[in-house]
């Protein structure tokens, strides 16, 4: 075990990332919040009308999955996934989404915003706003509308109203710039849930404590079957979100391996990727401060990945900050890699994943075969595939 | 006394408001910017605001946002609008100059080469929208040590506490933002701006600079009247938007909506300030 972890400090720092990076207006919301989530945090009817949706309305403990068929092909470590594809609504988004709407719904705000780039965290912020009667804009990068255009249909299905943000690159923190302006204009009723352990104190560590669910979920389960806990996790990162809901509950337990997988596009070489932990430096974007990907002059550079849930210039500070201590590792899929990850789950096991899933699945094949066959890997099945069907059938040359 | 506040003093004591214009630096193409600086002091501008175009500009609304992609194109950086800012000083040593942007410039560039860069351009006021006083002692340090106003924002949503937060970090001017809402929003309400300026004065003395949502000149000698300056901001950039086929016509048409505003608030001043003697 390692010393006790407790990050971040009371004004969201994790060591010199994290922090609250943001225009005046903002600052009295965000203190509203931080103040209403210090406050339910600890608060046992919160805690138990979160459990009880968790449990009935997302369908929750998600199973851990032990890939038998895969583990043997790849000839190594027994592979364990950790089934958030199984999730209400297609992944783990809704986990967060579930316990932001409750603290909305307490702190009486009536109208909810989102961003989203895969459309998950849309639809499951579309979702819970459907459940509660609220008011739901969700805000999305113009090219993801075209590249999600299933998950488009299913927010206006649930009522909300999806505005594609035709500024900067036209993904996700185009839309994420375009939430924070709506956030400015209508703080008064105006409740944000944002999708990725990123933005302004609290969200990084409130979105984790929310998402934290897996990994506890993961832990009790790993002991339950193998009797004790895992050598490896593996998760992809594009904000964080489902990566740090894994690693966290394990952080102390440092025989644990964590393992980030950014997207690295066409190759991080060729600088069309996202991978700001594998070659971004630090800066300050969205709230807060973080790896990056810009330019000398501080300007953020377009990302690429086939992926539009990863396709973001920045990271969760808190993996900023693990990269740094050294206590996670972080890697890069590149899109070609993550097909194969993609076609691999889908023949061996049966189960199709998220584009972004895919990426950790890719790491896995690498990973797996380079340990030993009593040795465990948890990764993290963030979501499932039907959402890029369009996509994939494309490159297939299939029309549907 | 820094420029700044020499400024508002002069300004005070000839019971003059100050008419603070924003543009972006390098917007419609690097060559404008300049010029277009000497020729909106010779509209009777008090201090310039410069912004440095930044690839996310959150609180920004369209008109500033499509000014800063315009900037970009031509590889504007926060270096090339401090290079500006030396050309201006070069034939005009006496207006304040103020810079605004967003810090991933300057994290980038290191706070104190930001700084020693920023002495040696002679700017006298820093305005980082995404840097609040929480986060921003560092950096604010470093300018003061230099003679530089680190200049804070204030919201309608601001507490008093707030306030007295921003009075004891800031120092040339507080720019109060008078709408909860991004840059060219329309909705300004002269009547909340009263109100809430009483609750700022009483809780600072810097000089309050009002500005968001400030369009025709009528608006602008209204609003200047309730604090210590106006800023005029998305209302000149539309200029340069609706002639960039034709640059000097966008700067003969800022010029002249300044030109009015001056006039408006000049004429509002005196008579205002015979009657109270
Ligand atoms: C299935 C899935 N996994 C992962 C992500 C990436 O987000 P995060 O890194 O916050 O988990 C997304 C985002 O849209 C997603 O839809």
């Amino acid at each position: 075990m390692t010393e006790k972890y407790n990050m971040p400090d009371d004004r969201g720092h994790f060591g010199p990332y994290g922090g609250m990076f943001v225009a005046e207006t903002l600052i009295p919301p965000i203190q509203q919040l931080n103040a209403a989530y210090q406050q339910y945090l600890n608060d046992p009817e919160f805690i138990e009308e979160l459990d009880t949706d968790l449990k009935y309305y997302v369908g929750r403990p998600s199973p851990l999955y032990h890939a038998e068929r895969w583990s043997r092909e790849l000839g190594g470590a027994q592979i364990y996934l950790k089934r958030e594809d199984l999730n209400h609504t297609g992944s783990h988004k809704i986990n967060n989404t579930v316990g932001q709407a409750l603290l909305a719904k307490r702190m009486g705000k009536t109208r909810i915003i989102a961003e989203t780039g895969a459309g998950q965290h849309g639809v499951a912020t579309a979702t819970v706003a459907a459940r509660l009667g609220l008011e739901c804009v969700v805000y999305m990068g113009a090219v993801d509308v075209a590249r999600q255009s299933l998950n488009v249909y299913r927010m206006k299905l649930l009522g909300a109203t999806v505005v594609a943000v035709e500024s900067g690159s036209k993904t996700l923190k185009d839309a994420l710039n375009e939430a924070l302006r709506d956030w400015v204009t209508n703080v008064d009723n105006t409740f944000y849930i944002i999708g990725t352990v990123a933005g302004p104190h609290p969200y990084p560590a409130m979105v984790r404590d929310f998402q934290a669910i897996i990994g506890r979920e993961a832990k009790q389960q790993c002991i339950e079957a193998t009797g004790r806990l895992p050598d490896a996790l593996v998760a992809c990162v594009g904000g964080g979100s489902n990566a740090i809901g894994l690693f966290y509950p394990f952080i102390e337990d440092e025989s644990v391996k964590l393992i980030g997988v950014e997207a690295a596009g066409d190759g991080v070489a060729t600088g069309r990727h996202s991978a700001p932990l594998c070659a971004g430096r630090p800066g300050v974007l969205h709230g807060n401060r973080t790896y990056l990907m810009a330019d000398d002059d501080g300007e953020i550079i377009e990302t690429h990945s086939i992926s539009a849930g990863l396709d973001y210039p920045g990271v969760g500070p808190e993996h900023a900050w693990l990269k740094d201590t050294g206590r996670a590792t972080y890697v890069n899929i590149t899109d070609d890699e993550a097909l194969e990850g993609f076609y691999a789950l889908t023949r061996m096991e049966g189960i199709i994943p998220a584009l972004e899933s895919a990426h950790a699945m890719a790491y896995t094949m690498k990973l797996a075969p380079t340990m030993k066959k009593d040795e465990i890997i948890i990764v993290n099945l963030s979501g499932r595939g039907d959402k890029d069907m369009q996509t994939m059938a494309k490159r297939e040359g299939i029309e549907l | 006394m820094s420029r700044l506040a020499a400024k508002f003093e002069a300004l005070a004591e000839a019971g003059r408001k100050a008419l603070i214009p924003f543009i972006t630096a390098g917007d419609p193409s690097p060559n404008f910017t300049v010029p277009m600086m000497h020729a909106m002091v010779e509209a009777g501008v008090d201090i310039i605001e410069l912004g440095v175009p930044f690839s996310d500009p959150m609180a920004d609304g369209p008109v500033i946002q499509r000014a800063s992609e315009r900037a970009l194109a031509h590889k504007m950086s926060l270096r090339r609008v401090l290079t500006i800012a030396t050309e201006f000083r070069k034939t005009d040593q006496e207006t304040p100059l103020v810079i605004m942007g967003y810090l991933n410039p300057i994290e980038a560039m290191g706070y104190e080469d930001f700084a020693n860069a920023a002495q040696r351009a002679d700017i006298d006021g820093v305005l980082t929208v995404d840097l609040p006083p929480e986060e921003g002692q560092e950096c604010s340090d470093l300018l003061k040590a230099r003679g530089i106003d680190p200049i804070f924002l204030l919201a309608p949503n601001s507490s008093d506490e707030r306030i007295r937060k921003m009075d004891a970090a800031g120092s040339g001017y507080l720019y109060y933002v008078s709408l909860k809402g991004v840059t060219g929003a329309g909705h300004l309400n002269t009547s909340d701006v009263e109100t809430k300026l009483q609750q700022i004065r009483a809780n600072t003395r810097l000089p309050v600079a009002i500005g968001f949502g400030v369009k025709d000149a009528q608006t602008a000698n209204t609003v200047a009247d309730l604090g210590d300056g106006v800023v005029i901001g998305s209302a000149l950039i539309s200029k340069i938007e609706e002639n960039l086929e034709n640059p000097e016509l966008a700067k003969s048409e800022i010029c002249k909506l300044l030109a009015a505003m001056r006039q408006a608030m000049d004429s509002n001043q005196k008579s205002e300030h015979g009657e109270q003697q």
